[in-house]
């Protein structure tokens, strides 16, 4: 039997495939799907910091609407002792995840400044999260701001969420950070035990006949890995600190280009989308059948084999590999016209 | 004594705490100002607070307060201890039950806050009127005078009840003392039940209906013995004043506070003394400490059991030596002997006059005060003293106001002052909802509880439900505060709207020396210059300490919009020293945790943050030594009103209608329409600016405005020539008309800002997308200019209505509105309906309105939005009662049939003086269309000159009614409250009559008007107030209910999903000879969301299926057709996308998720199930509601009928 047992975080796994955050995790069913489809761990849906502000901001509003201005109407809706804000119901979810699942379950924050959303965080690690997915995306929309700015605003964050709380913490980041390698130093300076590359978020499309700018996500594509693959392949064996691929990751194929550049775990969620929660037992079962034909005893020997540390030449993972892919396209435009 | 620590609550809530505890079951209906003690109940039970017995009462809204009543008997005879809330024309409608209770001799109590029943008008606030209106239910009666003895006496009601077996109102003042936010010690569950001997309810349960030891009740009697039977209960009654004064005498020794059948209060030997009940009690006893004080012999009797009038106990209160006796009372009794209490006095001193201990007969006479909340003050009942020593003191007076018809009123001197120096006093001037209200509400907490201070707190709210002015009168001393009056001296005073200075003299109630803070976008250094002279002159002659901030910008910059409460209240408290500003700083932190903690952290943190930047904003103003302004306060009413408008509406307009004597208003209460025009409000801070070249001219801002303040005219380009500079116009989109000029003009004043009309616009500027042919821009830099061009706009004259289509939306928007600057809510889903209603049948309508919010925006004083086009012609408006507004209408129906049938009996028996010609077209002209109408008041025009000169009887009567010759609309307005509940019997009766009456339902789900109660309307899953856990029951069909009669003109229409489907409903309901209801959706403020929105709403209602836009047309039954029309779409969307826009739902998630998920799936049901019914009633073919399932009938019995004369 090829063992496929990990360390992420600290925490043991069974397995390589976590699922990543998604509305499928929002039901119990399903999170006893997923685990007994061999998931080795399940990301909850993210809390988001916006969200929260904007929760509250609204409920005061709905409650102080044309209140205290006509003598027979004072106020028009029964003001409840107490109301349950979206933390409350997901930490309670949380906690019922945790009773429910046998696999580790990290719950998902998510934000891009300190604020007092921030002792969320300790309110999941009482809940009983095994650890904290801190999925952060700032974005510059004020030419005042730098991008040492961000980083600073970022590590900050990230140091305030990791002392709050005892449980380990993973960072998500996004693409758009120039030396990813030196911001993973720092965030692992900060606290952060591990950084799942990269975050997929909400992009503004346009309606040309409406005139109007909606949000949209889709589904992420096999092709969105080979960044992931990149990075990781770069970031592998020079820091002490976990990596996680997400975005990208659909069959047993990808995981395996994944682990050999380097990620500890890889996470998954559109392709659950796409083929269902079952589709983890496959891509498992192609990923042992694989590891079997090729003889491999266990998965982690294919560790980092192709990491920018272990090949022979390193120039795919640097400037080369441009000058060589553009080389490598002119030449064959110059022979196609010959 | 077991309750030391006080608390800070209303008068409601107080009265609500006891009633609560002792109830199984609370049987509930709202009405104003009572509403809030059935909302407590409900929110209790939702809560599960428990009652004394360890269990949850039960709490249940009824259709009506005739409901409640009979809910509350049958509770009674069931053996439940019940009780109910009410007021004024509710507690009318409980009068049928009350005598049945109190005849079958069960123990009950009712907590009312006393109010005025509706007469010549409908007022809200408090008097005895309606309690009075009972004495002869045999009810008992106990008043209570103030907040602590509300709680106080709510509990001696309760238990003398139980232990008399005679029913009991428990009474108290309508706001003055319902709405009064005082400290005073609780009542604990620990006092109650030291108080409650179970044996009697034991006792009373023995007594119930029950199958197990059966009994009957309410048999029908005959003269044979009911007579006996009913005086067989007098020894309960003779032994109620004992119980009520021995539960007084357990309760004292419980809680240390002593009470009285009558409690007499000054001199020991007095020679004049007043009588009086209720909380005018409390100012007579400042008035009486002052003047005793003064070495007067004078005092007062407060009459706290009011009925069974104890004549022993009330002859023992007054002191031997008394000469004269003035009895007050809060209501009138036209062409009574006097009013109940004086005349309650008076048979006691007769009957007694032999025994009686005094050493002469005392005068007695009778008055009346405070009718309606009017102000009584100690001066008032100083004046009443002085009239006691005049050897011939007036009788069946009144005091405080002036009666220059009559000459009823004494005069007194409103200087004089009984006020505590000790007490602080401060009044703030609040925009409604800008939080100030609130804000105080929490100052009055902070004080009262964080200090020995007694506290007061008293709200006054203008006529108006958007930018409105709210005034808060607050108190704070260590001495008990009595004061049942409105400051007119404050040592702090607070303006919160910058605006107020140019209407009022907001600086006029400041003492010297006194504090005046002022919200202003003016800096320290700028603000003199902005104010007017009276304030400046008014600032420097009192030395008053001038602060200023700008609210509007910290709260702005704080994330609070334009609430500024916790801003002001901070500066308050910095200023005005009641408490040391860093203490204060801290508890209003504190208090900020706990009321906000539940909303969310951001939103404490925002307040916060506005606490500390308030501090950082406050600036002390030099005062310059010299008034320098050139400009002064303008007044309320502006332009050229008629002298009426100017003389008496501005007067009431600009606070000061106090002043208005008797003969300044009209008798019987008829009032002018068309006056809110002159009312110039400036309430919006961003007003519509139309952009001319993008404008497609669709006229749905028009449509959808619900104040009437965007409005659209075509005309002579020529006439452009003398417009003002900035006046725009464009060519218009209309064949025919290209060489004219079309122009979209915003009323700058009248407008509320609530957008409306941007949302609503489908056009976007290609380049910019952010922007529409219809944008807000701020007010104050366009106020003046757009003032002038929308003067100029009302000068061109209105487009001939011949030459438009008249169920077109586009068209319409020419259509002149008869509805205008309505001081409804900004955004109202309401009004937009009923100027739609005015565009088309204005000038020959007669609208019946049911009381609620359209009866408040559509008629409250001074000005009212109802307005007449150029021939003088407008609507015509009524208001009787909330229940029985379809009979309302309906009697104007048949009174205008009536007068029809005999103008043309006239016309046909004149038709020789007339002529023939003209008597035949008067006669037989169709009048379907408004050309026809036209040339029909052509007729009448030239009847008229015909029957001018002429002496007859008949010519005299037809020039009486020949008006009535011209087709008129009937419409009948009201809410879902009305139509759905306390009407809805009244209403299915006159659907059912076959008389032409149109009957528009403005349905927002809710009674908005009190607040957003539950009613038969309310969804499935929408919290409410009454329905705090969530509405469990789906909404009733009532367009359903209607299409049952087949004969009925039905639709059910929505703005936001169709503006034309709504059109053609009014359209078609008007031509239906015979009844027609259109149920038309209206956005409210009570759903909880930004009515900026509401529009968007109703498409989304409309696209999940939730409400189904259809038509119901009994003619098209004529010509083959199916009468059911369906009109709007499958659903499209899930309910879901739907209502978890609005709070009303989403509260209900937060609150009680599980059950609110049950709720959705059930709701979704209701709407499919909805949709499946109504698409198979619109599919069936042809004439499809009405085949022919019945067996065809047999020849051989149609011959049969035939031979016996029947149908061939």
């Amino acid at each position: 039997m090829i063992d496929f047992s990990t360390q992420y975080l600290g925490l043991k796994l069974s397995g390589p495939l976590v699922v990543s955050s998604t509305p499928l995790s929002e039901s119990l069913d399903n999170l006893k799907r997923m685990e007994d489809a061999g998931a080795s761990a399940v990301v909850l849906t993210s809390l988001f910091e916006e969200q929260l502000l904007l929760e509250s901001r609204a409920l005061d509003e709905d409650l102080s609407r044309g209140t205290e201005s006509f003598a027979e109407s004072l106020d028009y809706l029964p003001d409840l002792k107490d109301y349950r804000m979206t933390h409350e119901v997901y930490l309670e979810y949380l906690r019922k995840a945790k009773q429910a699942a046998g696999i580790p379950i990290l719950a998902s924050l998510n934000g891009a400044t300190v604020g007092g959303w921030v002792r969320f965080a300790k309110d999941m690690e009482e809940a009983g999260a095994d650890a904290i997915e801190l999925n952060t995306y700032a974005l510059a929309t004020d030419r005042s701001q730098t991008s040492a700015e961000l980083e600073l605003q970022l590590l900050e964050l990230v140091s305030a969420v990791a002392g709050a709380v005892k449980i380990p913490v993973a960072v998500k980041l996004s693409q758009s950070f120039t030396s990813v390698p030196h911001l993973v130093a720092r965030l692992e300076d900060a606290g952060a035990r591990g950084v799942v590359l990269f975050n997929r978020f909400y992009q503004p499309d346009f309606d040309i006949e409406t005139l109007e700018v909606r949000p949209t996500l889709h589904f992420s594509t096999p092709s969105e890995l080979l960044p992931r693959l990149h990075w990781a392949a770069i970031l592998y064996g020079h820091m002490n600190i976990d990596l996680a691929l997400s975005g990208g990751v659909h069959s047993a194929e990808d995981v395996l280009k994944c682990i050999m550049a380097g990620a500890g775990i890889t996470m998954m969620a559109s392709a659950l989308h796409i083929h269902g929660i079952d589709h983890i037992g496959r891509v498992l079962a192609d990923l042992r059948y694989w590891l079997e034909k090729h003889e491999y005893a266990s998965l982690w020997e294919t560790r980092g084999c192709l990491s920018r540390r272990s090949v022979p030449d390193t120039s795919p993972f640097d400037r080369g590999n441009y000058i060589k892919t553009l080389s490598s396209y002119s030449l064959r435009q110059t022979v196609a016209a010959f | 004594m077991s309750e030391k620590k006080m608390i800070i609550v209303d008068g409601n809530e107080a009265a609500a705490s006891v009633a609560y505890r002792l109830s199984e079951v609370v049987a509930i209906y709202p009405i104003t100002p009572s509403s809030p003690m059935a909302e407590w109940s409900d929110q209790w039970r939702s809560e599960g607070k428990k009652n004394i017995w360890g269990a949850v009462p039960i709490v249940e809204e009824l259709q009506s307060e005739g409901g409640a009543a009979g809910a509350l008997h049958g509770a009674l005879q069931a053996g439940a201890f019940g009780t109910t809330f009410t007021a004024s024309q509710g507690l009318l409608l409980m009068i049928p039950n009350m005598f049945k209770i109190a005849g079958e001799l069960t123990p009950a109590t009712m907590h009312v806050t006393a109010r005025t029943l509706a007469t010549h008008a409908l007022s809200i606030f408090g008097d005895h009127s309606d309690v009075m209106a009972c004495r002869s239910t045999g009810w008992a009666m106990l008043c209570s005078n103030s907040v602590q003895e509300v709680a106080d006496m709510a509990l001696v009601a309760q238990i003398a009840t139980l232990e008399s077996r005679v029913p009991f109102i428990h009474f108290f003042d309508g706001f003055r003392t319902s709405h009064e936010v005082g400290k005073i010690l609780p009542i604990s569950d620990e006092t109650i039940r030291a108080l409650v001997d179970d044996k009697f309810i034991i006792d009373y349960r023995q007594r119930a209906l029950s199958s197990d030891h059966p009994i009957i009740r309410g048999t029908a009697q005959n003269p044979d013995v009911f007579f006996q039977a009913r005086e067989a209960c007098n020894p309960f009654y003779d032994a109620v004043p004992g119980i009520v004064q021995s539960v007084m005498n357990r309760f004292a020794d419980q809680t240390g506070r002593a009470y009285h059948l009558f409690d007499y209060y000054g001199a020991p030997d007095a020679e004049r003394v007043i009588v009086l009940m209720g909380s005018g009690a409390e100012a007579a006893e400042e008035a009486v400490d002052a003047m005793v004080k003064q070495g007067e012999k004078i005092g007062m009797v407060k009459v706290r059991l009011y009925r069974p009038f104890d004549a022993s106990a009330f002859i023992k209160a007054i002191p031997s030596t008394v000469k004269s006796i003035a009895v007050l009372d809060r209501c009138k009794e036209p062409g009574s002997a006097g009013e109940p209490l004086y005349q309650d006095v008076v048979t006691v001193l007769a009957e007694n006059s032999a025994t009686l201990p005094f050493a002469a007969k005392p005068t007695v006479i009778g008055g009346r005060y405070g009718l309606s909340s009017k102000e009584f003050t100690p001066a008032m009942v100083k004046g009443i003293f002085d009239e006691l020593t005049k050897s011939a003191p007036k009788n069946h007076f009144t005091i405080g106001i002036d009666d220059d018809v009559t000459h009823t009123s004494l005069t007194y001197d409103p200087t004089f002052s009984t006020e505590d120096p000790k007490t602080v006093r401060a009044l703030f001037y609040g925009l409604g909802s800008d939080g100030t209200v609130g804000a105080n509400k929490n100052s009055i907490k902070i004080i009262g509880s964080e200090t020995p201070n007694y506290a007061q707190g008293y709200f006054v709210y203008d006529s108006k439900k958007s930018g409105s002015m709210t005034t808060s009168h607050l108190r704070f001393g260590p001495n008990p505060i009595r004061s049942s009056y409105l400051i007119t001296r404050a040592s702090f005073v607070a303006c919160h709207n910058f605006s107020f200075l140019e209407k009022m003299d907001a600086v006029e109630a400041a003492m010297p020396g006194a504090v005046f803070l002022l919200n202003s976008i003016y800096s320290a250094a700028e603000v003199w210059d902005h104010l007017p002279k009276t304030a400046q002159r008014e600032i420097i002659r009192k030395k008053i300490e001038f602060y200023v901030i700008d609210g509007y910008k910290v709260a702005r910059e704080a994330g609070m919009g334009s609430r500024i409460n916790t801003i002001m209240q901070t500066c308050f408290f910095a200023i005005s020293g009641v408490l040391p500003k860093d203490e204060a700083i801290e508890q209003i932190k504190k208090s900020i945790k706990k009321t906000y903690g539940k909303r969310g952290e951001a939103v404490v943190a925002k307040n916060f943050a506005a606490v500390d930047a308030a501090l950082a904003h406050l600036e002390k103003v030099t005062v310059p030594t010299e008034a320098n302004s050139d400009f002064d306060i303008v007044g309320a009413i502006t332009g050229n009103p008629p002298q009426f408008v100017h003389d008496v509406l501005g007067k009431i307009a600009g606070g000061q209608g106090d002043l208005l004597p008797v003969s300044a208003i009209p008798a019987g209460g008829a009032f002018p329409t068309a006056t809110a025009q002159y009312e110039k409000r400036n309430i919006a801070q961003f007003i519509p600016v139309w952009d001319k070249d993008l404008c497609i001219q669709c006229g749905k801002c028009v449509m959808v405005c619900p104040h009437a303040v965007i409005r659209a005219k075509i005309y002579p380009a020529d006439l452009a020539e003398k417009a003002p500079a900035t006046f725009q116009w464009a060519k218009p989109k209309w064949k025919s008309m290209e060489d004219e000029h079309y122009t979209l003009q915003i009323a700058p004043e009248d407008c509320t800002g609530c957008a409306v009309c941007v949302d609503v616009c489908p056009v976007k500027n290609k380049s910019d997308a952010s922007k529409k042919a219809i944008n807000m821009a701020p007010q104050p830099p366009l106020r003046e200019a757009e003032r002038d061009n929308w003067d100029f706009f009302l000068s061109i004259p209105e487009v001939d209505r011949a030459k438009l289509s008249h169920t077109q939306v586009k068209d319409l928007q020419l259509l002149q509105p008869l509805f205008e600057f309505s001081g409804a809510c900004a955004g109202c889903g309401e009004t937009a309906y009923v100027k739609l209603l005015t565009q088309l049948f204005g000038d020959r309508l007669y609208i019946a309105n049911a009381t609620g919010c359209s009866s408040i925006y559509g008629g409250n004083l001074p000005t009212t939005p109802y307005a007449t086009n150029k021939a003088g012609r407008g609507p015509t408006w009524a208001n009787s009662l909330f229940e029985d507004n379809a009979e309302f209408g309906f009697g104007m129906r048949i009174a205008l049939d009536q007068q029809k049938d005999f103008a043309e009996l006239l016309v046909k028996r004149m038709a020789p003086a007339i002529g023939d010609e003209l008597a035949a077209a008067l006669l037989t002209s169709p009048q379907t269309t408004e050309t026809e109408i036209g040339q029909q008041r052509e007729r009448v025009l030239a009847l008229r000159a015909k029957l001018a000169a002429d002496p007859t009887s008949d010519a005299h009567n037809l020039l009486a009614i020949g008006d009535s010759l011209v087709r008129k609309s009937v419409w009948i307005l009201g809410g879902d409250g009305w139509a759905y509940d306390i009407g809805f019997g009244g209403l299915d009766h006159v659907l059912g009559s076959g008389k032409n009456v149109n009957v528009l339902v403005l349905d927002t789900e809710v009674y908005s008007n009190t607040g957003g109660q539950m009613s038969k309307s309310t969804p499935r899953g929408a919290v409410a107030k009454f329905a705090a856990s969530g509405k469990s029951n789906s909404k009733k069909d009532l367009a359903m209910e209607a299409v049952s009669y087949g004969s009925v003109y039905v639709a059910r229409v929505a703005l936001g999903g169709n503006d034309s489907h709504v059109v053609k409903a009014f359209q078609e309901a008007e031509a239906h000879d015979g009844p027609s209801i259109i149920i038309a959706y209206s956005s409210c403020i009570a759903h909880g969301y930004d009515l900026i929105h509401g529009l968007e709403q109703q498409k989304l209602a409309v696209q999940s299926g939730y409400w189904p836009l259809m038509r119901y047309n009994p003619g098209l039954r004529d010509t083959g057709k199916n009468p059911f029309q369906l009109d709007s779409k499958a659903p499209a969307i899930r309910l879901k996308d739907y209502i978890y826009r609005e709070a009303r739902y989403t509260m209900l998630v937060r609150s009680n998720p599980d059950l609110a998920a049950k709720l959705l799936v059930e709701a979704q049901d209701d709407v499919e199930r909805q949709w499946r019914v109504y698409s198979a009633r619109a599919g069936m073919p042809g004439r499809g509601e009405t085949p022919h399932i019945a067996p065809e009938e047999k020849s051989e019995e149609k011959l049969a009928a035939a031979s016996a004369g029947g149908p061939k």
